[in-house]
């Protein structure tokens, strides 16, 4: 089932990059992407017992959190852009250390990159349990510190973890 | 007329793309740190790029092109970050010296 | 919408010659591994533009695509050649 998720993504990738529709083309692709599919299949997924159901629902919470992050990626760009634009360049750098409790590997990744994303703020060093970062002023660290990005996160990845 | 507020909104995008273009390259220049410089370039970057592939796409019209101007922001939006938490990694693991504001001052002080 | 165009890819050369001096006499070797990455970033816009000029997208689409896949490549093995080094020096 995987294999053939897999196959088909790559299938798709195929006809968008090349832009022909004729016989020979998609049938070239087709073959390639099932040989690249045997050998990779079990690495776009990351727990390939998960049933599909509940995989379809999590991409749906996952697009749903990615405009949420867009809006806030405005937001705090156009925070940064005063700060640069202001004379007296007024920032307080400093490193802190946010404790985390995420479990899973997918919505780890997500937080890191999302924490570098935000503006201001930079994941710069990763632990079990607490992130290293690096923020340029007080807002955007207490802006962190409240948590509401964490608990998105959660909300994404890991609902099914503990019933 | 339809097709000139295609053209003036496209001209939108494209401008709020720049803008944010410059205040990347004004924060590499003006911030007083490795790790700040970081801040200016990992992020007005992206969300530059993205304002001014929205531009374009609106711009062309909606046929198979604008499926590959997609692929572009979403690359980049893996990364960006990667590329931002690889070097402030290797800053941290060189042992630089993040700049804080109170320290300067006290020199000041003492001066 | 030429001209436009024209006038938007020599501000972004503008940009990028002000990196290059970051690039160039930056303080330390991690500021300057950051500003040829926003240079490469910059690249990728003015390729689609000169596709956008010549009336040619679907052909330098592709090359920016993979102008971006190997800046990325790039930055990734200067920053982890220094993270395994240890120190600037």
């Amino acid at each position: 089932m995987h294999y053939l998720v897999t196959s088909t993504i790559l299938f798709i990738l195929w006809i968008i990059m090349s832009g022909f529709f004729d016989a020979f083309h998609l049938v070239l692709g087709g073959l390639m992407s099932l040989l690249l599919a045997h050998f990779s299949w079990d690495l776009l997924f990351e727990n390939t017992k998960m049933p599909f159901s509940k995989r379809i629902s999590e991409i749906f919470r996952f697009t749903n959190y990615v405009f949420w992050l867009l809006y806030q990626i405005v937001l705090a760009n156009l925070h940064v852009a005063r700060l640069v634009l202001d004379p007296k360049l007024p920032i307080n750098p400093k490193i802190i250390r946010v404790p985390t409790k995420l479990k899973k590997d997918v919505s780890f990744v997500t937080y890191a990159n999302s924490i570098t994303l935000t503006p201001g703020t930079i994941t710069i060093g990763v632990e079990r349990d607490y992130l290293l970062v690096h923020a340029i002023d007080d807002k955007v660290a207490d802006d962190l510190f409240s948590g509401a990005m964490e608990q998105r996160i959660a909300r994404v990845f890991e609902v099914d973890e503990k019933p | 007329m339809l097709h000139t507020i295609q053209i003036i909104v496209a001209g939108f995008f494209i401008l709020a793309g720049l803008f944010f273009f410059t205040t990347a390259t004004l924060g590499l220049l003006r911030f007083p740190d490795f790790y700040c410089r970081l801040h200016a370039t990992g992020k007005g970057d992206t969300l530059g790029t993205l304002l001014m592939i929205v531009g374009f796409m609106i711009y062309e019209g909606f046929h198979l092109l604008s499926i590959k101007f997609v692929l572009i922001p979403l690359f980049l939006f893996m990364a960006s970050p990667t590329v931002t938490h690889s070097i402030g990694r290797a800053g941290v693991s060189c042992g630089v010296e993040p700049w804080e504001k109170k320290e300067t001052e006290k020199t000041e002080e003492v001066s | 919408m030429k001209l436009f165009f024209t006038v938007v890819s020599f501000y972004l050369c503008i940009l990028i010659f002000i990196n290059l001096y970051r690039a160039i006499y930056g303080p330390d070797i991690l500021t300057r591994i950051a500003a040829i990455n926003a240079i490469g970033t910059k690249t990728v816009m003015i390729l689609i533009l000169i596709g956008f000029i010549y009336g040619r997208v679907e052909m330098f689409i592709d090359i920016a695509i993979v102008y971006a896949l190997l800046s990325f490549i790039a930055t990734i093995v200067a920053a982890k050649y220094f993270l395994t080094r240890r120190s600037i020096e």
